[in-house]
């Protein structure tokens, strides 16, 4: 009979748990639909040689990791040294998507930071990044061999984002 | 003197008017209403609680105008929310779709209302059930057999 009466107390604290946990997840994290899909074709100019063009097709058979950055964008100055230290591990090619911005303030950016890119394309329209999915500069994403995306961070990168989650998902990929 | 001072005011605020970026022109009020019937139902992904027909971030632009592109290709509203939705995933639509992951979404309320109903029918049943099982011995029942004659017979003194 005593056990009635705790009842409501049981259910507000099953109440409060989802509460807390709504609380502590951030609503600009949204689930990428791309996860285990082919990455969006596209073929655009590079951003240092503004002749030359860069097609995710060409990256078929290696793992690689696709950084969008603007100079406009405060998040990816944060960023920049996570990533320089990512080009400095050797463990894939990062590319750049420069994504609408100017290619001016993208190249004086790049000499002043440090450029940890194998090359950037230039989406000065951000139709691509339309087709990505970005909505949120910073984005990253690590695609595989076969061209299919596998992982999406939004927002900037950490060294223990690094460290605990993109290096033995690389690692991982390149086994298979 | 005043000429110059208002010709001069008014080619300033010429310049002023001049100087924020001209909307996108409404060229086609057809292509217009239908890119509002659909960015109305959609959210904006910068500014999470305004519909991408009320966003005025960069990025609302950019989709209403790829929107309005796919409009004049001659795509249909379910192959535009299509496009979306395989870009940013069901967050961008405001009413998510059914299917197996959102059942409790679209299900849970009414489940829940069961439960409440249930639970209310066997609190009325036990309550029901509890006020009828007061029997009355033999002895009761000529007491209030008496009572109730008495009763009559004094009604029937006073008339």
């Amino acid at each position: 009979m005593k056990a009635k009466f705790l009842i409501p107390l049981i259910l507000f604290v099953i109440l409060v748990i989802f509460l807390a946990i709504g609380l502590n997840r951030d609503p600009h994290e949204v689930p990428s639909p791309l996860i285990n899909k082919p990455a969006p074709a596209f073929d655009i100019p590079q951003l240092a040689q503004p002749n030359q063009t860069f097609n995710p097709a060409s990256m078929k058979g290696k793992v690689w990791i696709l950084n969008v950055w603007a100079s406009w964008c405060v998040a990816c100055r944060e960023e920049h040294p996570v990533l320089v230290e990512l080009a400095k591990s050797q463990i894939a090619p990062v590319i750049g998507l420069d994504y609408k911005d100017r290619r001016e303030d993208a190249m004086a950016m790049l000499a002043k930071q440090g450029n940890p890119y194998t090359l950037s394309a230039f989406d000065g329209n951000g139709r691509v990044g339309i087709d990505y999915g970005v909505y949120g500069v910073p984005e990253t994403y690590v695609i595989d061999q076969a061209g299919i995306i596998r992982f999406k961070h939004i927002g900037p990168l950490t060294i223990d984002l690094l460290n605990q989650k993109i290096y033995p998902l690389i690692r991982e990929l390149q086994k298979s | 003197m005043k000429q110059i001072f208002l010709i001069t005011l008014c080619l300033l605020s010429f310049g002023l008017s001049q100087a924020k970026d001209a909307a996108p022109l409404v060229d086609d009020p057809v292509t217009e209403q239908r890119l509002i019937n659909i960015s109305e139902e959609m959210r904006c992904l910068v500014c999470q609680n305004e519909s991408l027909a009320g966003s005025r971030s960069d990025l609302a632009n950019d989709l209403r105008e790829q929107i309005r592109i796919l409009i004049k290709e001659g795509k249909t509203d379910e192959q535009i929310r299509s496009f979306m939705v395989e870009r940013y995933g069901d967050f961008v639509l405001y009413r998510p779709p059914v299917k197996p992951i959102t059942w409790l979404l679209w299900i849970g309320p009414f489940i829940i209302l069961l439960i409440g109903i249930a639970g209310l029918f066997i609190f009325l049943r036990r309550r029901n059930a509890a006020a009828n099982y007061i029997a009355l011995s033999e002895e009761d029942n000529q007491r209030l057999d008496t009572l109730l004659n008495s009763n009559r017979q004094e009604k029937k003194g006073m008339q």
